[in-house]
């Protein structure tokens, strides 16, 4: 059974999803089923980050095929911890969708395409095939298109064009990767991969194919040169869509590059500096794209790219400590961004758009929302003890161990751009006065809501700041969990002994 | 035969590249088309090609001798034929839906995402 264990996340979601398409017409009955789902494939999730932690590496051959031939799910640490915070986000969007999606989009199938999104993520996270991560990246895109584009208005699908555009040519780039790879290594299987490339004599073959990689993964990761369809396709859809990708999307392209960078082709020389010189300015564009927008969605879908690269800039410094500050950051992330932009459209409920100038006295009206819409904020910019504060203790180290000096800055322009950006929202939303804007006739204001619609708003929110808190609180488990992820992916040995199950068969 | 599937891959890597940065939003479906059916013929040249060879064990004996036709580039072609299928599909239903809120194919009309207002 705990061998099969791995799988089930991604079962689970499947289930769900077909269930769902049964229910095509019944929006009510979706709406339930999607919640209970959601919180089974918590706890499976639980279950599988509990095994993993106490037992190591999880490895499932399926079809029974032997580790180099078949395709390989391997659960290591960090998979497993990906996937858990995958399942916590996709219950808590699933119970905010109650009131952000309208039956109109849910007979459109909503929810079915919502957890075939999951199930993609989960096994994007879960795999240990380089070609079968792309096919799982196909999974993820192809449902973030039909989730951009439901309820069809002009400016989702100007945004889904862009999107669609930019997503199928990073796709064509990493097969076009896999292509080669395969053609100088005659191997798909990520760790036998890893045991492959040391052993090319062609180094140049071996630079190129990974610079392909970088610009396929970058491109979903939304860094420097080739983010631009992210800031213009994010504040589109429903904010429920907007959370779960601002939460989730980017940060598979993050996992795939520490995943390539860490197994296959360990980062030095050449690639190390490219990443380097990107981490930079992906920062300072995604910071100063943030500082002149005047939607508050547009400002956080462009702080999504300013904290890109702040994982980006983790990986490229190669060190233990560094990973683990910067899986830190990206946990801490995920959790952020999502309730950043679940925030978002409660501010849009609230003053009917979300452009910074019409916005205000949110302070003097829903003085206890604010406090908690200020913990995901602060936290965000760092403020100790808050849990942005404590991935960044590892990587200003880490820089600082490294003699990197172009990295420091690069880490502390960051927080310190963030810092201006928070409280320029700040200002906008919370403490100015209240402006008079006309109120639209078909909006559904949130005053107007009742309890039943404001709290399915609200909890989700309030647990998602509940596990920030956790984080903030109890930052050791976390820096405990990032440690581990640390050392797991420094020694890429564990890896492949457990791909290859050699630690049986030397007992 | 490598000659020809190589430079047939280059041509069909320009030319779906040189459609792409048409600004019509049909050309740039097109040269989706033809980068996805570039890729398809990259991973079969990089296979190996092998003629006549099929990789199917003879009866008298255990295992494969020789050269043979590798099957997994195959595999993994059909794979992503079948995924770029659907996704072209797609991408065409969204041009159509595009054309018609939009009211033309000009991509540089697409801005209204990115104006700062």
């Amino acid at each position: 059974m705990s061998e099969h264990l791995i799988i089930l996340p991604i079962i689970v979601q499947a289930i769900i999803a077909v269930t769902l398409l049964f229910f095509w017409r019944k929006p009510k009955t979706q709406r339930v089923l999607s919640i209970v789902g959601s919180s089974i494939a918590v706890i499976i999730a639980s279950m599988l980050f509990g095994t993993v932690w106490n037992q190591g590496t999880q490895v499932l051959q399926l079809g029974n095929w032997e580790a180099p031939f078949g395709i390989s799910l391997v659960g290591d640490t960090l998979a497993a911890a990906l996937v858990l915070l995958t399942s916590i986000v996709a219950l808590v969007i699933s119970i905010y969708s109650n009131t952000n999606m309208v039956s109109a989009r849910v007979k459109f199938g909503y929810y079915a395409i919502f957890h075939f999104l999951i199930m993609g993520l989960s096994g994007a996270f879960l795999t240990g095939d380089i070609f079968n991560l792309y096919v799982w990246f196909e999974v993820i895109i192809i449902s973030s298109f039909v989730l951009l584009t439901i309820g069809g208005r002009k400016i989702q699908i100007e945004g889904a064009v862009k999107y669609f555009t930019l997503n199928m040519l990073s796709s064509i780039v990493f097969l076009t990767g896999i292509a080669m790879l395969y053609g100088v290594t005659g191997s798909l299987n990520m760790a036998e991969l890893s045991q492959i490339i040391p052993t090319i004599e062609n180094k140049g073959i071996v630079q190129t194919i990974s610079l392909v990689f970088m610009i396929g993964f970058g491109v979903k990761a939304g860094l420097f040169p080739l983010y631009l369809w992210l800031p213009a396709s994010y504040h589109t859809p429903p904010a429920a869509v907007s959370a779960l990708f601002g939460g989730l999307l980017t940060k598979v392209g993050v996992y795939a590059l520490i995943r390539v960078f860490t197994l296959i082709f360990p980062l030095q020389g050449l690639n190390q500096d490219i990443l380097m010189i990107i981490a930079g300015f992906t920062v300072f564009f995604g910071g100063i794209g943030a500082l002149v927008q005047k939607d508050v969605i547009r400002v956080f879908s462009y702080l999504i790219i300013c904290h890109i690269g702040f994982m980006i800039g983790g990986l490229s410094l190669f060190t233990e400590i560094a990973l683990v500050g910067a899986v830190f950051y990206m946990f801490h992330d995920i959790i952020v961004k999502a309730t950043l932009f679940m925030i978002g459209g409660v501010f849009f409920r609230m003053f009917g758009n979300t452009k910074l100038y019409n916005m205000g006295g949110l302070m003097n009206d829903y003085p206890r929302l604010s406090l908690l819409f200020a913990i995901p904020l602060f936290a965000l910019v760092g403020i100790p003890p808050l849990s942005g504060f404590w991935p960044k203790l590892s990587l200003f180290g880490a820089s600082y161990q490294m003699n990197s000096i172009f990295m420091l800055v690069v880490f502390i322009f960051a927080s310190l751009i963030t810092l201006i950006i928070i409280a320029k929202v700040w200002n906008n939303v919370f403490a100015k006065n209240a402006r008079k804007t006309e109120k639209l006739e078909k909006l559904k204001y949130y005053d107007q809501f009742d309890l039943r619609e404001k709290s399915a708003m609200i909890i989700p929110i309030l647990m998602l700041v509940c596990v920030i808190l956790y984080y903030s609180i109890f930052a050791e488990h976390i820096q405990l969990v990032a440690e581990r992820i640390g050392n797991e992916l420094m020694n890429s040995d564990q890896y492949v002994e457990a791909v290859f199950n050699l630690k049986d068969e030397a007992k | 035969m490598e000659i020809l599937l190589a430079i047939m891959t280059g041509v069909l890597y320009a030319g779906g590249i040189y459609f792409i940065l048409r600004r019509s939003l049909v050309k740039l479906i097109i040269g989706i088309v033809l980068l996805g059916n570039g890729v398809n013929l990259l991973i079969f040249l990089m296979g190996g090609l092998v003629k006549g060879k099929p990789p199917i064990i003879p009866e008298e004996s255990h295992h494969l001798e020789g050269l043979y036709a590798d099957p997994v580039p195959q595999a993994l072609i059909l794979t992503a034929i079948v995924i770029s299928f659907g996704l072209q599909s797609f991408a065409i239903v969204l041009i159509k839906r595009a054309y018609k809120v939009v009211k033309t194919d000009d991509i540089d009309a697409m801005n209204k995402t990115d104006d700062i207002e």
